[in-house]
């Protein structure tokens, strides 16, 4: 098998994804603006917000894939590029992996990066561990997009499929959230979570594909 | 053994005895269950006094919570692999029933837990979340098939969804116990094993008998129905197209 | 004029059901080199359902498809993004097949040398359609599979759509199409649906 389809579905996804010139910084607004509600929500007191930061950041980046991966199969099945893939002569589950990768990239990673600012925002000490946890969010957030797009592929006919996708994904989430919060506590039984998030992320990206392409050949029958 | 189960017209041959049969039988188990659970058996101080008794309703849905997911995992793979139209039938029909019980499971377990915990829901019990994340799942599969337009769209994307749903529930269970241990500090209910008192064992496991046999019967009914419901609109088809 | 060579594509007993309304039942089918089969019915009788069944997109619900050699699928929707121009489309695939076709002189040829950089929402659906068509250019494939290939195309664009689908049965390629109505080539059999 060449590997061409699958850089050009990736292409052709990051393409999509930056239309517009938006690209990586309408899911950061998102993340910004759902971050920056949660002090007035729950008041300004330091130390609430310095336990309440990094669920905040897990359950803000839970929601930014939910937005972005919405469109992503659904819009193949409209303008027919769908049927394109299906026929491109590369297995289905690879090009929805690479098209699901490219969305991670565009809106995952970066909001990964960006997560030590706001992480300071919620009141974290600048240390070198926010770096870590950046990478631990990066980690985490691409099994969020790969449970998520299952969600998509499975919901990519069906009108006003954003919120499918949610009740779809949500419980497929709680692995990572709870081994992501887990790795940044740092209290006891933390060691070992860092592993336990690799470990399900990697689970994630070994069956969402599979799943994916079955639910995207059912979407073009 | 398939072929014979995969064949409606004996389906709706043996069901027709059988659904009543578990009807009558669940019933009766259920009724004894409870009698025994509320009336004879003792109170345990240790497990909330009185209300523990709802253990013998609580215990039963847990079971079936469980059960009915596997149920509709299995009907799922059958179908997705053998296509026979009486497996997705079977999930079809499982899917309500088992959100129903999971969700009996869940205000039991809340009912139960007002009065141990003092608190309606503890995100410390690691029973109790895995239910929910179950409830969840019946959710998302009932949504996924009422969202496609046409039954043979549904019963793909069901199977698919179920399945991913199935390979999914061992690391959910195994995250939220990992979650809930770190967490709990006071010792809550504690069903298994030793502790568990010899008068309780008899009345529960029918209960659980009578719970399942009542599932089992209402599965079928729900599926025979739905085997007029597609009977009827092929007929209407057909008409439509001779006419 | 049937051709002796082996047959490019064969369907044998097809038959779809969509909901609970069969659309049609035990439809075989053969298509050799040079050939080019016309699908006929009204809306609704199930003419891109077979197609797309031919195509491999959609199971059928009895029969099987052979495909021993490659095809190129045209539908009613072209595949484009919005914000996609007819060169970036044509280099996406000309990438993802491992085509070196010259992509200017096909623009060229299938009239679209001036909206060749246009974004695809600011085109016309005719130029939309010419777009789609020019992706068959970038790679020889045996069968075509055509879901009425002239619609939103005027005069000239139906003239083009006759002319490649002459060349690509001279090549030794076979077409099949959905037609809703006349064609502009001659037709080696027809099937009602």
């Amino acid at each position: 098998m060449s590997p061409a389809p699958l850089l050009s579905a990736f292409r052709q996804s990051l393409g999509e994804a930056w239309a517009g010139g938006a690209g990586a910084l309408l899911p950061l607004g998102f993340l910004g603006g759902a971050a920056v509600l949660v002090p007035l929500g729950i008041g300004s007191d330091t130390d609430t917000l310095k336990a309440v930061g990094p669920g905040i950041l897990w359950v803000a980046l839970a929601l930014s894939s939910l937005v972005t991966l919405e469109r992503i199969f659904q819009a193949d099945a409209e303008d027919g590029t769908l049927d394109l893939w299906l026929q491109a002569g590369a297995p289905v589950s690879a090009i929805a992996a690479a098209k699901t990768l490219a969305h991670w990239l565009s809106a995952g990673l970066p909001l990964a990066l960006f997560s030590p600012l706001l992480a300071l925002m919620f009141q974290a000490e600048a240390r070198p561990v926010l770096l870590i946890n950046a990478g631990l969010y990066a980690l985490g957030s691409l099994a969020f997009f790969f449970w998520g797009a299952v969600g998509a592929a499975l919901s990519a006919t069906v009108r006003r499929g954003g919120l499918l996708i949610s009740l779809i994904a949500l419980p497929l989430y709680v692995p990572t959230a709870i081994f992501g919060a887990l790795a940044m506590s740092g209290g006891p039984g933390s060691a070992g979570a860092p592993l336990l998030l690799g470990a399900s992320t990697l689970f994630a990206c070994a069956i969402a594909p599979f799943a994916m392409s079955a639910a995207l050949r059912l979407a073009a029958d | 053994m398939w072929s014979y189960f995969a064949n409606p017209h004996k389906f709706l041959r043996l069901s027709d005895w059988l659904a009543p049969a578990f009807y009558t039988a669940g019933t009766l188990c259920i009724l004894w269950g409870l009698w025994q659970g509320l009336w004879v058996v003792p109170k345990d101080e240790y497990q909330g006094g009185d209300i523990m008794r709802v253990m013998f309703v609580h215990v039963p849905a847990a079971w079936l919570a469980m059960a009915s997911y596997s149920a509709l995992a299995v009907a799922s793979f059958v179908w997705f692999i053998w296509r026979h139209e009486l497996a997705d039938i079977a999930a079809k029909s499982i899917a309500p029933l088992g959100a129903v019980w999971t969700a009996l499971c869940l205000a039991t377990g809340s009912i139960w837990g007002k009065p141990t915990w003092g608190t309606w829901w503890q995100w410390d019990d690691a029973r109790m979340m895995s239910v929910l994340f179950l409830f969840f799942l019946f959710l998302g599969y009932m949504a996924l098939r009422a969202a496609m337009d046409t039954r043979q769209k549904a019963a793909r994307a069901g199977a698919i969804l179920a399945m991913v749903g199935a390979l999914n529930v061992p690391l959910i269970k195994f995250s939220v116990d990992l979650f809930t241990s770190l967490h709990q500090d006071a010792s809550v209910i504690t069903m298994e094993g030793p502790k568990m008192a010899a008068v309780y064992l008899w009345p529960l496991m029918i209960s659980a008998i009578g719970h399942s046999l009542l599932f089992g019967g209402l599965v079928m009914t729900r599926m025979r129905t739905e085997i007029r419901d597609r009977r009827i609109a092929r007929l209407r088809a057909a008409a439509l197209e001779g006419g | 004029m049937q051709s002796e060579a082996a047959p490019l594509l064969t369907g044998t007993g097809l038959g779809m059901i969509r909901g609970e309304r069969m659309l049609f039942r035990e439809i075989g089918l053969e298509v050799r080199p040079g050939d080019a089969l016309v699908l006929r019915g009204a809306n609704g009788t199930g003419k891109t359902t077979l197609l797309r069944i031919l195509a491999g997109l959609t199971r059928p619900e009895t029969g099987s498809v052979n495909r021993p050699a490659a095809i190129h699928w045209f539908g009613h929707r072209e595949g484009l993004k919005p914000q996609e121009t007819p060169r970036a489309h044509l280099d996406l695939w000309a990438q993802a097949w491992g085509s070196n076709a010259d992509i200017a002189s096909i623009l060229a040829g299938m009239g679209l040398a001036r909206p060749a950089d246009v974004a695809a929402r600011y085109l016309s659906a005719g130029q939309r359609r010419r777009t789609a068509l020019a992706r068959l250019l970038l790679e020889q494939r045996p069968v075509w599979l055509l879901d009425e290939p002239y619609t939103a195309l005027d005069a000239e664009g139906r003239a083009r759509v006759d002319g490649l689908i002459a060349d690509h049965r001279a090549q030794g390629g076979a077409v099949v199409a959905a037609i809703h109505g006349e064609a502009g080539f001659a037709a080696t059999s027809e099937l009602a649906l």
